[in-house]
């Protein structure tokens, strides 16, 4: 089987802490996986390999390789600006820019260098369409997005990201921050748009990994303890760790 | 024991606070109450229009347009000059430079603001003019060029460290935000961080035009002391600061109309100095409600 995604041989280290280790997986396309496990131990550090974020940090070092679609993300031939262009992330806390509505979502398009304005208004209605946000903000695109809740803000985000039509998404605790009615309406959210794109997302609550993904990855100490379709891991999983993780047992 | 021990610094520093606060109501009482001395003799309006302010010649004007113009005239060249410069060093220092370098740039870039400003003023006299005269011969030994080109070298720091802090201060998620859209470190500075630090950078070039508005030295040097209303930047002018020198240090009689003059042009710049801290104040406030 083809991935869309894969980590060959991964580890990580910053500075003198290995944070992963021998991380070795193949991420299918058009479905969410999902990465679990108790509090540092590397999910989101394994998140952001996959968009590079996580070169600013000074201390962090990275043996093994990374592909999309068969290539190598981390040979110095790859522009990380493409790479973030075809890889959109939605953080943890709502981050949007303190600019409007509809600047936020056009944002990626403009630092593309696009100017045609009925193509960015096309692309920012459907990008908060798909969002499910259209219907909330269609009469104040105008206004500031730090005066929209917690949920709106978030979809937000994600509009953004998808005003570029990526097609990987990857997604660190994203519901952490919010509501369970805005937590519901984002994790609908992502069900529908696992038809277009390919989701990573990191979360703490397993009921929502169960919800969610297709496909879980159980990581524990900077391991990858366990990794299969999320039902195999939630019924019948084959470590004795993922058992009393995902039974509450600890973590 | 402790107990008095408090009092008496709790004591300490309510005295410290009301000294500060005296002297400030002292200083302008003695504007206020001078200048209105010196008003009853000149008429306002004649002040704030007059073309010539000539208060030491047989043949008396009193407008403060020229000194006005003179001050401004130089502070505009010393922003021009700080402002560009400065923000490129904060936008370098916050989002380009190692942690390590600009642990030790920032202080080193603090120094230009510690060199004692006559030094400055030689400075511009000596070596910036003779060098543009080079350029522009028919600049004058005295110009605001000079005075102002120098002087925006002395509050670079005011903008590039205030701007730098503002830049810093800007959530650290909203960097990431935009490089996780593909944007460049430099659309990020331009389209994100400047923008999400206006206030900031706002704030801090306010500080710069106060500092340069209220800089003598450098401009009684180099620039100066001849009240003309102009925008030629070649020529000498004199700035309200320099006036106020040349008066205090003159020979001027006390208690005389000539002498008052520097009452007038000092609660003019108080006024400009004045409304600036405000609307900094105003921009301050409103930054915090933002980020609230
Ligand atoms: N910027 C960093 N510098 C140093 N250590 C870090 C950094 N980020 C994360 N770590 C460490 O790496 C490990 C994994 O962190 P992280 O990936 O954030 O875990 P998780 O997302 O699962 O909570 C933790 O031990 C954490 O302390
Ligand atoms: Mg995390």
């Amino acid at each position: 089987m083809k991935y869309k995604l894969e980590a060959k041989n991964i580890d990580v280290f910053y500075g003198k802490l290995k944070a992963l280790n021998n991380i070795n997986i193949g991420i299918t396309e058009n479905a969410v996986t999902g990465l679990i496990g108790p509090s540092g131990c590397g999910k989101s550090t394994f998140l952001r390999l996959f968009n590079r974020m996580n070169d600013y940090i000074d201390s962090f070092k990275l043996n093994g390789d990374i592909y999309i679609d068969n290539t190598n993300i981390y040979d110095k031939s790859v522009l990380v600006d493409e790479l973030r262009k075809n890889v959109g992330m939605v953080f943890q806390k709502p981050n949007p820019f303190p600019k409007s509505i509809f600047d936020n979502v056009a944002y990626g398009l403009k630092i593309q260098g696009i100017n045609d304005k009925a193509f960015i208004k096309t692309r920012v209605k459907d990008a908060l369409k798909q969002a499910a946000l259209w219907e909330e903000v269609k009469d104040d695109l105008g206004k500031s997005a730090l005066a929209l809740s917690g949920g709106q803000q978030q979809r937000v985000c994600i509009a953004r990201a998808l005003a570029v039509e990526p097609s990987i998404i990857l997604m660190d605790e994203p519901t952490s921050a919010l509501d369970p009615i805005a937590t519901a309406k984002v994790e609908k959210l992502i069900l529908t748009l696992k038809e277009k794109y390919t989701i990573i997302i990191v979360t703490h609550n397993m009921q929502q990994a169960g919800r969610i993904s297709d496909y879980t990855a159980f990581f524990y100490m900077g391991d990858l303890i366990e990794f299969d379709k999320t039902d195999t891991i939630f019924t019948n999983p084959k470590m004795e760790r993922t058992e009393n993780y995902i039974t509450g047992r600890f973590g | 024991m402790q107990k008095i021990k408090e009092k008496i610094i709790e004591f300490i520093l309510r005295a410290t606070a009301l000294i500060t606060i005296l002297t400030t109501i002292g200083i302008i009482w003695v504007l206020l109450s001078e200048s209105l001395v010196f008003f009853k003799e000149v008429s306002i309006i004649d002040f704030l229009t007059d073309t010539q302010w000539t208060p030491l010649f047989a043949n008396k004007h009193f407008g403060i347009l020229p000194l006005i113009s003179g001050t401004i005239l130089t502070t505009i060249i010393a922003i021009s000059v700080s402002l560009p410069i400065g923000l490129t060093i904060a936008i370098y220092l916050s989002e380009y430079a190692p942690k390590k370098l600009k642990k030790f740039i920032k202080p080193l870039l603090e120094i230009l603001a510690a060199v004692p400003t006559v030094v400055y003023g030689f400075f511009a006299l000596m070596v910036v003019t003779p060098f543009l005269q080079k350029l522009i011969p028919e600049m004058a030994g005295f110009n605001s060029l000079s005075a102002g080109i120098v002087m925006g070298i002395m509050i670079i720091p005011f903008i590039s460290s205030l701007s730098e802090d503002a830049l810093s201060a800007v959530p650290k998620s909203l960097r990431e935000a935009s490089y996780g859209m593909g944007a460049t470190k430099l659309q990020t500075s331009f389209k994100v961080m400047i923008p999400a630090a206006s206030s900031g950078i706002i704030v801090s070039v306010i500080l710069a035009f106060s500092r340069a508005i209220g800089e003598t030295m450098i401009v009684a040097i180099a620039a100066g002391q001849q009240p003309r209303l102009t925008l030629n930047p070649l020529v000498p002018v004199e700035t309200i600061t320099a006036y106020i020198v040349q008066v205090s240090l003159g020979d001027v009689q006390h208690d005389s109309l000539e002498y008052r003059t520097i009452f007038a042009a000092g609660i003019t710049l108080f006024v400009f100095t004045f409304i600036l801290n405000n609307i900094s104040f105003w921009i301050r406030k409103k930054f915090r409600e933002e980020y609230d």
